[in-house]
């Protein structure tokens, strides 16, 4: 493997490799911030009511805009920092591209328009918001098989990235689940605990899925895994998954009794948990691919733009995140604890 | 299928996507500063009613915003999965711009939103006008970014080309490319005229409904008097592109007039069916020499015509309609603007006439900023980047049949968006009441609004 990696002391070698950690990062942020706001638009046809929809969407409604930036810096960093990649990725995901631009453009929409048609319109604004969110979801989850996979075409695999399509969608579930668990109380509250405890067992599934299927696609990444001593070492990935697995199980046990008597203790152990899931998954499959756009195809490296180029943008990069980064956590802080009905 | 042209329908993708997207963006940006100036009248005055008309408009701007985000999200992985040839040889220069759009607007403008929209109540007064000021500064910037690189693919400059990609050789000179000031000013002012004619257009409709209060009154003032300023220097400004346009892009210059052969005292020609297979222009009606004078300043001064470029020029009906359509609706506003000034003046009623006019134009910013983006980028055809790259060597492979699907996909939902979009505008300002009481995301509020409309229906 040592042979793909240049130096890394030049620009040429460490540039990429930031860009590809920017990039990787924000997919990350993508997949967790707006992966609840999906969840959470996934869950809106249990709901009870028109109320009880209202205050699961206010719960999301000042941040679902800033998570979705997410997606747009990862993709753009994708596209200036890699073009070689992007289009060969995009161009294999052109339909699944297209549907979840489709769903994201229904599920943004439907945030205004669900408030400001006529009331009679509403519902189908729901519908389109819920429907929006389900598909976004499934077609990312799509495109995560598809680059597990390593974009080849099949049946198999076309199923596989279907399979896995429906596990992100559980993934999502269990983290909107988990923020409303947060941010709401009473019946909704409650009944959260029952969706995130729905939720649960197909995330599991989605994760064992994708840890077992991705050695067998390329004997490199088999090799990273399973050649000693690196085994041992990678151990505590896969056992501190499943002990945060249980750890979500009994928490959601427990709650149901704790929230009837009102008591708050530990409402955001699920929440926790499933984003602790999150990273160590990602922190896995980032392992499994490094140094690869596409698996034994196209290495980061290979892919890159002009060291000029990106140098231009990594000086953005330095100063600009960490100001992005502390107005979101203002953000969050004052929109901190229960979501309230929210007027303008 | 197979007598699809693959590159001609990605054409029509991204022409439709693009269409779609910057309608709301053009709205977004100048209301952004329309709020932020009723909200610190508000705030200076104490004038209730400058709150009402904040209040009133940031629903629309809310929802306006949302459109824009989407399709712009759209736009995002469009320049990848229809151009790769784009970013393969140009990446370089539009990569970075790109993402100084991405990285000092997108972020600021979403965050902010959720202050500005939710944050009343939580935040000071003065962090509430801070994020509306920062909101409005992003959608600004996002307009300064995509503007350079746009402007950029017309006027290249401050780069080297070297084995088939260009290189950066001074930022400077790619942001401050020649046609970048000409355009930014001139698609700033015009987001403004757009907001101007949508702020006294909804008015006047209000007005109509005898929804006369003094916050209507207060925002159709403010449309009238921003537009009746802002045409004329749109006028000058559009005409300081047009020169610069013929310095550096003749052939689009000599479409949009309709000259087919280089002549001293061009005529200007008003009307015409351009017809390139004779190479003349069918029923012409046109004032002799008077192209030459405004556009060298010379009764007799020479302007290059169609056929001077060989096959390397753009479609000429299109980019010749496009450009007349924009005049007659920038002079429409001209006149529209300046009568209802005149009549407004030292506070007079409007009258139910020019109400109805005002209302019939409330989109009309849309109609001249689409066709003057159709004279310019079409009117840069074959080229994609002047003279660097053209559209066909930056196309696609992917099959005809996907492009189509996701095609029809994409124009349903356009049609539809936009159809729900300018309803729920008007339906909005059909809501009395809804100024002086906040629009709930809960209950309490829909049922306060649903009863409204009741009333007012």
């Amino acid at each position: 493997m040592m042979d793909l990696i240049p130096d890394l002391s030049q620009p040429a070698g460490w540039l990429p490799l930031a860009f590809a950690g920017v990039m990787a990062l924000s997919m990350l942020a993508y997949v967790i911030l707006d992966g609840y706001d999906l969840g959470v638009g996934v869950l809106l046809r249990h709901a009870d009511d028109g109320e009880q929809k209202d205050t699961m969407i206010a719960s999301i409604g000042p941040f679902w805009d800033a998570n979705e930036t997410w997606l747009v810096l990862g993709v753009g960093v994708l596209l200036v920092a890699f073009p070689m990649a992007h289009g060969v990725i995009l161009g294999y995901l052109y339909l699944p591209v297209a549907l979840m631009l489709v769903a994201l453009t229904l599920r943004g929409v439907a945030f205004d328009f669900r408030v400001k048609a006529q009331a009679s319109h509403k519902h189908l604004w729901d519908r389109a918001f819920q429907l929006g969110s389900a598909l976004a979801g499934w077609s990312q989850g799509y495109m995560l098989g598809a680059l597990i996979t390593g974009f080849q075409d099949g049946i198999g695999n076309r199923l596989f990235c279907a399979l896995i399509g429906l596990c992100l969608l559980a993934a999502y579930r269990l983290l909107g689940a988990s923020w409303l668990i947060m941010k709401t109380d009473g019946r909704l509250q409650r009944k959260a605990v029952g969706w995130a405890w729905s939720s649960l067992w197909l995330t599991a599934l989605g994760i064992a899925a994708i840890s077992i299927v991705t050695p067998w696609v390329s004997s490199r990444i088999f090799d990273k895994w399973f050649a000693f001593p690196n085994l041992v070492l990678l151990l505590p990935i896969p056992l501190v998954t499943v002990a945060l697995f249980v750890l979500i199980a009994r928490s959601l046990r427990r709650l149901p009794t704790r929230l009837e008597q009102g008591n708050e203790y530990g409402v955001a152990v699920p929440f926790a948990g499933t984003i602790g899931i999150m990273l160590l998954a990602f922190y896995g499959l980032a392992y499994s691919l490094f140094p690869w756009l596409v698996i034994d195809r196209i290495t980061l490296w290979q892919a890159a733009s002009s060291p000029q180029a990106l140098m231009v943008i990594f000086y953005g990069v330095v100063l600009v995140l960490p100001v992005i980064i502390a107005y979101t956590v203002f953000a969050y802080r004052v929109f901190w604890g229960k979501s309230t009905a929210l007027a303008y | 299928m197979d007598t699809w042209d693959p590159f001609v329908l990605a054409r029509i993708q991204f022409a439709a996507n693009i269409t779609f997207h910057i309608l709301f963006p053009t709205i977004s940006i100048s209301l952004g500063w329309a709020l932020l100036f009723f909200k610190t009248r508000f705030v200076a005055t104490g004038r209730e009613h400058w709150m009402q008309a904040y209040q009133f408009w940031v629903k629309i701007f809310a929802l306006t915003f949302a459109l824009g985000v989407v399709s712009g999200i759209t736009m995002s992985f469009q320049f990848g999965t229809n151009w790769p040839g784009f970013m393969n040889t140009v990446g370089n220069v539009a990569g970075p711009l790109l993402a100084y759009e991405v990285l000092t607007a997108f972020f600021l403008e979403a965050t902010m939103l959720g202050i500005m929209l939710f944050g009343r109540g939580r935040v000071s007064e003065r962090v509430h006008t801070l994020a509306t000021l920062l909101v409005a500064l992003g959608t600004t910037a996002s307009a300064f970014w995509i503007l350079a690189l746009n402007s950029w693919m017309h006027t290249p400059a401050g780069f080297e080309m070297i084995d088939g990609k260009a290189h950066v050789t001074s930022w400077m000179q790619v942001i401050f490319n020649p046609s970048f000031p000409y355009r930014l000013t001139h698609m700033l002012i015009a987001s403004g005229l757009t907001v101007s004619f949508l702020l006294a257009g909804i008015s006047a409709y209000r007005w109509l409904r005898h929804d006369r209060g003094a916050e209507v009154l207060a925002t159709l003032k403010v449309g009238v008097y921003a537009a009746a300023l802002l045409i004329p220097v749109q006028i000058v400004v559009g005409d300081l592109h047009g020169l610069n346009t013929l310095e550096h892009q003749p052939a689009k210059l000599a479409a949009m007039e309709g000259i087919w052969h280089t002549q001293k005292g061009a005529p200007a020609v008003l009307f015409g069916l351009p017809d390139e297979r004779t190479q003349s222009n069918r029923y012409e009606l046109a004032i002799p020499k008077l192209a030459s004078f405004y556009l060298t300043h010379d009764w007799n001064g020479e302007i290059k015509g169609i056929s001077e470029f060989g096959g390397q020029h753009p479609p000429v009906a299109p980019v010749f309609w496009a450009f007349r359509i924009m005049v007659g609706t920038g002079l429409l506003m001209l006149v529209v603007s300046w009568s209802n000034a005149w009549r407004m003046r030292k506070g007079r009623e409007m009258t139910p006439w020019l109400a109805r006019v005002l209302v019939a134009m409330t989109f009309s910013g849309w109609l001249a900023l689409v066709s003057g983006w159709y004279v310019t980028e079409i009117g840069r055809q074959p080229w994609l980047v002047y003279g660097v790259l053209t559209a066909a060597q930056a196309a696609s492979d992917v099959p005809a049949a996907n492009i189509a699907l996701t095609l029809s996909l994409y124009l349903v939902l356009y049609v539809t968006l936009l159809l729900a979009y300018v309803r729920v505008v008007f339906y909005l300002a059909r809501k009395p009441d809804l100024a002086k009481q906040p629009l709930h995301h809960a209950p309490a509020g829909l049922q306060g609004s649903t009863t409204q409309q009741g009333a007012a229906g």
